[in-house]
């Protein structure tokens, strides 16, 4: 993926460890690290939760406003996910216009909130076709050790969870100094979560550090839900060079619902 | 009551498919590729010298892809210049393809894919990689195979290959999946997999397979239009 900044000894080196199914940390190759999530990040934020996996550290910030809906979607409030990698957060990061990373990591996160449908869009909006709700989701990585993109999605999950609506006054304005009591209209059933799954040589693994991450070939991102009792992909997207065949694919499929399942349960505990 | 596609086609069936080679004279190679009404034409320019300077590697060249819609491609007009959306497909249509060359040979260069969608009605990336892949051939850049790329999908609970914007935008039961899917013409390798919707794991297999199954009728044609070409130049 990038391996500029990682020499081609440690790649080989790690390349032969995975092979094994040796981690430096002791960590079998599809065992994540450990996380947690706290919240209230900001008292300005209608939501916001940070989460840790590992030393990965990322905050994410919900902050709702009113405007008119997009003309494609009338009956439905608005869903925006943005975010940032600061240089704050990594050597790698560079200050500027964002560049692909910077694009791709809300994108992937968007996606996947987006098609598990965990928001009902319907119930925010105000008076149809002229105001809705719109729910701003902001990510940024305080400390990049490696796997963001799952790491961003359990915070979102996380701080959808704790969004309280401002108060709206009669002529429409919004109070951001009094939150009401009401939460977002959530899917009691599912929310979705993230699995970046990595390859280098024949190996694949999950939740890499971000020497492990600099070593790799290629990523591929999953969205995963649960819809009406069943397992769901809601998104997915590879990057990198390296393919996959389709021995790799189904191995992957068979990995995701005990992940999920797995994850799922540990982020229970937070919410 | 059986599944129906609105277009009347079955589960399988692609769209019917153009494929051309030379349409930009000026450029090195390239070709038109179309799924139905959707059309998308690339350009290859280089290997050439690569600027800005510190983007080069003197071990290899590079491939540099951009894909867009033109303004008009779509109903409500395209806001002309990259979008987040572009830059994306851009990236990923640049991995959906470098498997495919052998860019050794070209230190410090690079080539530049140039990918424009003329009219859109769903599968704009995965034509333009077809187009791309064979624009490339076109050019003359060593390659270990051809790119063949296809979107597959979910109608509720049917899985269906080469998704038309209707398709893409059914709403009834498990609503529309879409998976975009490219491989190497001859082996198991798959470069592109780019997934919205709603598909259970256990169905991902078949979705695969169907999509090899259209990736061989998609190389045929790609084939045939490059060997046309040939000919061509040697009836003149």
């Amino acid at each position: 993926m990038s391996s500029m900044e990682i020499s081609s000894l440690a790649k080989e080196n790690l390349r032969k460890m995975f092979s094994e199914g040796k981690r430096f940390d002791y960590r079998g190759l599809l065992d994540y690290r450990d996380f947690e999530v706290t919240y209230d990040v900001s008292n300005k934020a209608e939501g916001s939760a940070r989460v840790k996996l590992g030393k990965t550290e990322i905050v994410v910030g919900i902050k709702l406003t009113v405007g008119a809906p997009y003309p494609d979607s009338k009956d439905k409030g608005n869903l925006m996910v943005s975010g940032d990698l600061l240089p704050i957060a990594s050597p790698r990061y560079e200050s500027g216009p964002p560049g692909f990373n910077a694009i791709e990591l809300p994108r992937l996160v968007d996606r996947a909130i987006r098609g598990s449908e965990m928001i009902d869009l319907k119930r925010l909006v105000i008076k149809e076709g002229e105001k809705v709700w719109t729910v701003i989701i902001d990510i940024y990585p305080i400390n990049d050790d490696g796997n963001i993109v799952d790491a961003a999605t359990i915070g979102v999950i996380a701080a959808l969870k704790k969004t309280f609506l401002p108060t709206l006054d009669s002529e429409g304005n919004v109070d951001y100094e009094t939150k009401t009591k009401n939460k977002l209209p959530l899917s009691e059933e599912t929310a979705p979560l993230s699995f970046s799954f990595y390859k280098l040589g024949d190996s694949i693994l999950l939740d890499p550090t971000r020497e492990e991450e600099e070593a790799c070939d290629s990523r591929i991102t999953f969205g995963i839900s649960k819809w009406e009792g069943q397992y769901m992909i809601n998104s997915c997207q590879k990057r990198g060079e390296q393919t996959l065949n389709s021995e790799e694919i189904a191995k992957i499929m068979d990995i995701i619902p005990k992940k999920f399942e797995e994850l799922n349960k540990k982020l229970k505990k937070f919410l | 009551m059986a599944f129906k596609r609105s277009d009347g086609r079955k589960l399988t069936e692609l769209r019917p498919m153009i494929a051309k080679v030379g349409v930009v004279p000026n450029a090195d190679g390239s070709a038109l590729f179309a799924f139905g009404s959707t059309v998308a034409i690339a350009a290859v320019y280089g290997p050439r010298k690569l600027h800005p300077q510190h983007m080069q590697n003197p071990a290899t060249g590079i491939l540099r892809c951009n894909y867009d819609l033109l303004s008009f491609s779509v109903y409500d007009r395209k806001r002309p210049g990259p979008s987040r959306r572009s830059q994306e497909i851009s990236k990923v249509t640049e991995w959906a393809l470098s498997p495919a060359l052998y860019l050794e040979s070209f230190p410090s260069s690079v080539v530049d894919v140039q990918i424009y969608i003329l009219q859109a009605d769903a599968g704009t990336r995965t034509a333009g990689i077809n187009a791309a892949s064979m624009a490339l051939a076109h050019a003359g850049i060593p390659m270990r195979d051809l790119i063949c790329s296809v979107a597959v999908g979910k109608n509720d609970k049917e899985v269906i290959i080469d998704l038309t914007k209707e398709e893409e935008d059914y709403k009834e039961g498990e609503g529309s999946t879409d998976f975009a899917v490219a491989k190497l013409a001859n082996s198991d390798e798959f470069s592109l997999l780019q997934l919205d919707g709603k598909i259970q794991p256990e169905v991902v297999s078949k979705a695969i397979s169907m999509a090899k199954d259209a990736c061989i009728q998609i190389y045929e044609i790609q084939k045939k239009a490059l060997k046309d070409c040939v000919e061509g130049v040697q009836n003149e």
